[in-house]
């Protein structure tokens, strides 16, 4: 078996074959016969999904059965997913790796909590069924351990942000880690924890993992330095992984202002509009940034002494095509507004609304 | 001014233009222009684009599911075709059969699928195999040049003569405005062999040949283009010429001469249909001047008269990418091009309603208006110039400088 499938991956990655089948590529045929086939894109099955949480914006975990071009994951890493929403428009969110590092193809989970308009965290959280199918990166990121891994540790989390410090424990776990690690969590309320079982378990086990639950809308306090050393009183000697909401970050980020022990993740949200040309407009690849003038991004761009690409000027041609890493844009052309992160806009006919930042 | 209009009255001569106030003349129609030939004002004009933007917006909400069917049933309707082409070369009786595959894979794939992604007509579904920034086609042309030259150059200045180098693609006269030289006796030799090698001619139309033996343009400035243009090239022949005849074995020859002919095939159908888009009697060409800071109408009204439909069934409209729509095309270049039949007939309502020719015909009948237009303008003209015509012999027209 395993020699006759290494086989069939040498010829299916062979430069004839790519030849041959150029100017499309291989995968663009062999997805037609079987989408888990593949030889440089990465696709993944839906095989399981279960639910962590049952409150207002419930978590689930989905198993994903990856095809054999994943190149396995690191723990603490993330993946952007696509996924095809009902009206055949595919989105692309980025979920972190829950379970612990994977190898080549093997089957990793993601911890998703079902976002209020997030489309994609809700569909998989509540619509997704096993078999479907969705594309992914490989796995991305370096909020990862280093190598060799510290004997003691402070994982810090909130909410969802609990999936990569999770990844991590688990990880360190099943490969006999004999350091320790304070595992400091904050959730709104029981109903609200994620993973409560294994937590319990392993707050039970003999295991180094010291193991502290707060839970903020049922008498917990949110996080300060005081809490930390309560239960790490080394914390500020000891390397820190924390991930969680903007707020808790925030407080994490204030306590360990004057030490470099912490490292920190947190992801992009769709951006809320505020209203007409307000904000700021920030061009991330060449580092200006300038007051939004309410003009469409191209406009802006060349006022702010940048020399963009385009056609047209009239968004049929596509010329000016970038992407829109963070914030609002109205399309002059239809008055259609769209606040997805990391979005490909036509600047000549994309105006700003609020804070934007795009790729120019 | 250009093509003699429709109904037949020559046009006014350019003295009649009215001076006055730039609002004055707002309110006022310039007979020496396109729009003033039919009677519209710029008002007009205006209402026009907005019953044009009305099924844009229309249609553009309306895109979904279906539209995402569609493509992707093309896709792997092409790659049957494909597959089921390259294999029946193994079986030498089948070798028209084969040939025939082939050339349906190439035409699908180059029209229907290649012409239409790369024009972002999909980008919405957000797959980055049907994206335009992403798509390759199976033809010499790079698609990051061809998308330069089509999307940008002749999309945006469609039928603006010295502005839209697809009139006439730098070789043939395609228009009256264009100056007679002696050169274009050739012009049906020139066409014909257009149509043998039409995928070479497009992969070089981004090198304006003519620009540089006109003086206009350095062969330095195509440098980057080479580039591109030999990577695509070699591609291209490795594939057809070399890998899928080698893989045959003994039947290398036949294989051969069966991928040649599929190649020949598609540049033989997409040069006719292409040419029935924008040169059959009664399209209008528009000067630089009167598309200068054009309106959002005018852009409408020019690409409306500026070409020309096909009439046929649905496989002939599937065939031809849905150029058969030309009109539809290029008044909404980045809408699925499974959209136009839908929109045609109301299209063709808002033209009766505005006095505007809407230019459809068979495919005989527009084949034969483009092919004495080929031969007519081969000659010089009958007549001597309109007085006061609009510097025809000032149009920016590479061979007479060239001369």
């Amino acid at each position: 078996m395993a020699p006759t499938r290494s086989l069939t991956r040498a010829v299916l990655g062979s430069r004839t074959l790519a030849a041959l089948t150029s100017p499309h590529g291989v995968d663009r045929y062999l997805e037609l016969v079987n989408p888990m086939w593949a030889v440089h894109e990465v696709r993944a099955r839906v095989v399981a999904i279960e639910r962590e949480t049952d409150t207002a914006n419930p978590v689930a975990t989905v198993t994903l059965q990856p095809t054999s071009t994943w190149a396995g994951h690191r723990a603490g890493q993330h993946v952007q997913v696509g996924l095809e929403l009902p009206g055949s428009r595919r989105f692309t969110r980025v979920f972190t790796i829950s379970s612990a590092a994977s190898g080549p193809g093997e089957r990793f989970t993601l911890t998703v909590r079902a976002n209020d308009g997030g489309t994609v965290s809700s569909y998989l959280v509540e619509q997704a069924r096993p078999g479907q199918v969705l594309h992914l990166s490989q796995a991305l990121g370096d909020f990862v351990l280093p190598d060799p891994v510290p004997p003691r540790l402070v994982l810090l989390s909130g909410g969802s942000g609990i999936t990569p410090v999770m990844a991590m424990t688990r990880t360190l776990l099943r490969s006999g880690y004999d350091g320790r690690i304070t595992f400091l969590h904050y959730a709104q309320t029981p109903a609200h924890q994620i993973y409560a079982d294994e937590l319990a378990a392993l707050a039970a086990a003999d295991n180094g993992v010291d193991v502290h639950l707060v839970h903020t809308e049922a008498g917990g306090a949110l996080f300060t330095p005081a809490a930390l050393a309560d239960v790490a009183p080394d914390w500020a000697e000891v390397d820190a992984y924390a991930c969680g909401p903007a707020g808790l970050i925030e407080r994490v980020q204030a306590a360990y202002a004057d030490t470099d022990r912490l490292r920190v993740e947190y992801f992009k949200t769709p951006a809320v509009a505020t209203g007409d040309a307000e904000g700021t407009v920030a061009f991330t690849r060449s580092g200006e940034q300038s007051a939004n003038s309410g003009a469409t991004l191209l406009e802006q761009a060349e006022a702010a002494g940048l020399r963009p690409e385009f056609g047209c000027r009239m968004g049929i041609c596509f010329s000016c095509t970038a992407r829109k890493s963070e914030g609002t844009v109205r399309n002059v052309l239809t008055g259609e507004e769209s606040s997805l992160p990391d979005e490909d806009v036509r600047v000549c006919v994309s105006a700003p609304v609020g804070d934007c930042a795009v790729e120019l | 001014m250009t093509v003699t209009p429709l109904t037949g009255t020559p046009t006014p001569p350019r003295a009649a233009r009215t001076t006055g106030s730039p609002a004055a003349a707002d309110q006022q129609l310039d007979p020496t222009n396109v729009a003033g030939k039919y009677g519209l004002s710029p008002a007009d004009l205006e209402r026009f684009g907005e019953e044009m933007d009305a099924i844009r917006k229309r249609i553009v909400a309306d895109l979904g599911e279906e539209d995402a069917a569609y493509i992707r049933n093309v896709v792997k309707t092409q790659r049957g075709f494909e597959v089921a082409g390259r294999a029946l070369f193994y079986l030498p009786p089948a070798w028209p059969l084969a040939v025939a595959a082939l050339s349906i894979s190439k035409i699908l794939d180059n029209m229907e699928i290649g012409h239409n992604v790369m024009h972002g007509q999909y980008d919405w579904m957000g797959d980055p195999g049907l994206n335009s920034r992403m798509y390759e086609w199976d033809n010499v042309c790079p698609s990051e040049q061809w998308k330069y030259s089509h999307n940008y150059i002749h999309h945006t200045f469609t039928n603006i003569l010295g502005k839209d180098r697809d009139i006439g693609y730098g070789v043939l006269r395609m228009d009256e405005d264009q100056k007679w030289h002696p050169y274009y006796l050739g012009n049906p030799v020139y066409a014909f062999l257009l149509m043998v090698f039409f995928e070479w001619g497009v992969a070089m139309h981004d090198l304006e040949v003519e620009n540089i033996v006109a003086g206009k343009r350095r062969i330095s400035d195509n440098k980057a283009l080479h580039a591109g243009i030999m990577r695509k090239v070699r591609r291209q022949a490795l594939k057809d010429y070399v890998l899928f005849p080698a893989l045959t074995g003994p039947l290398f020859p036949l294989t051969l001469a069966g991928n040649a002919t599929a190649n020949l095939v598609r540049n033989i159908w997409a040069f006719n249909i292409i040419f029935c888009g924008h040169f059959p009697a009664g399209v209008e060409t528009f000067t630089e001047a009167e598309s200068e800071d054009e309106s959002r109408g005018h852009w409408y009204f020019r690409q409306l008269l500026g070409s020309a439909n096909i009439t046929g069934g649905k496989l002939f409209h599937l065939m031809t990418g849905n150029l058969s729509h030309q009109i539809e095309h290029h008044l909404f270049p980045d809408l699925p091009a499974r959209r136009y039949p839908q929109v045609a007939a109301e299209v063709r309502e808002i033209c009766e309603r505005y006095g505007l020719e809407y230019n459809t015909g068979r495919l005989g009948k527009q084949l034969f208006s483009v092919a004495k237009k080929i031969c007519r303008l081969a000659l010089p003209d009958r007549h001597a110039p309109r007085p006061g015509t609009p510097a025809a012999s000032d149009q920016e027209e590479p061979w007479t400088r060239s001369a």
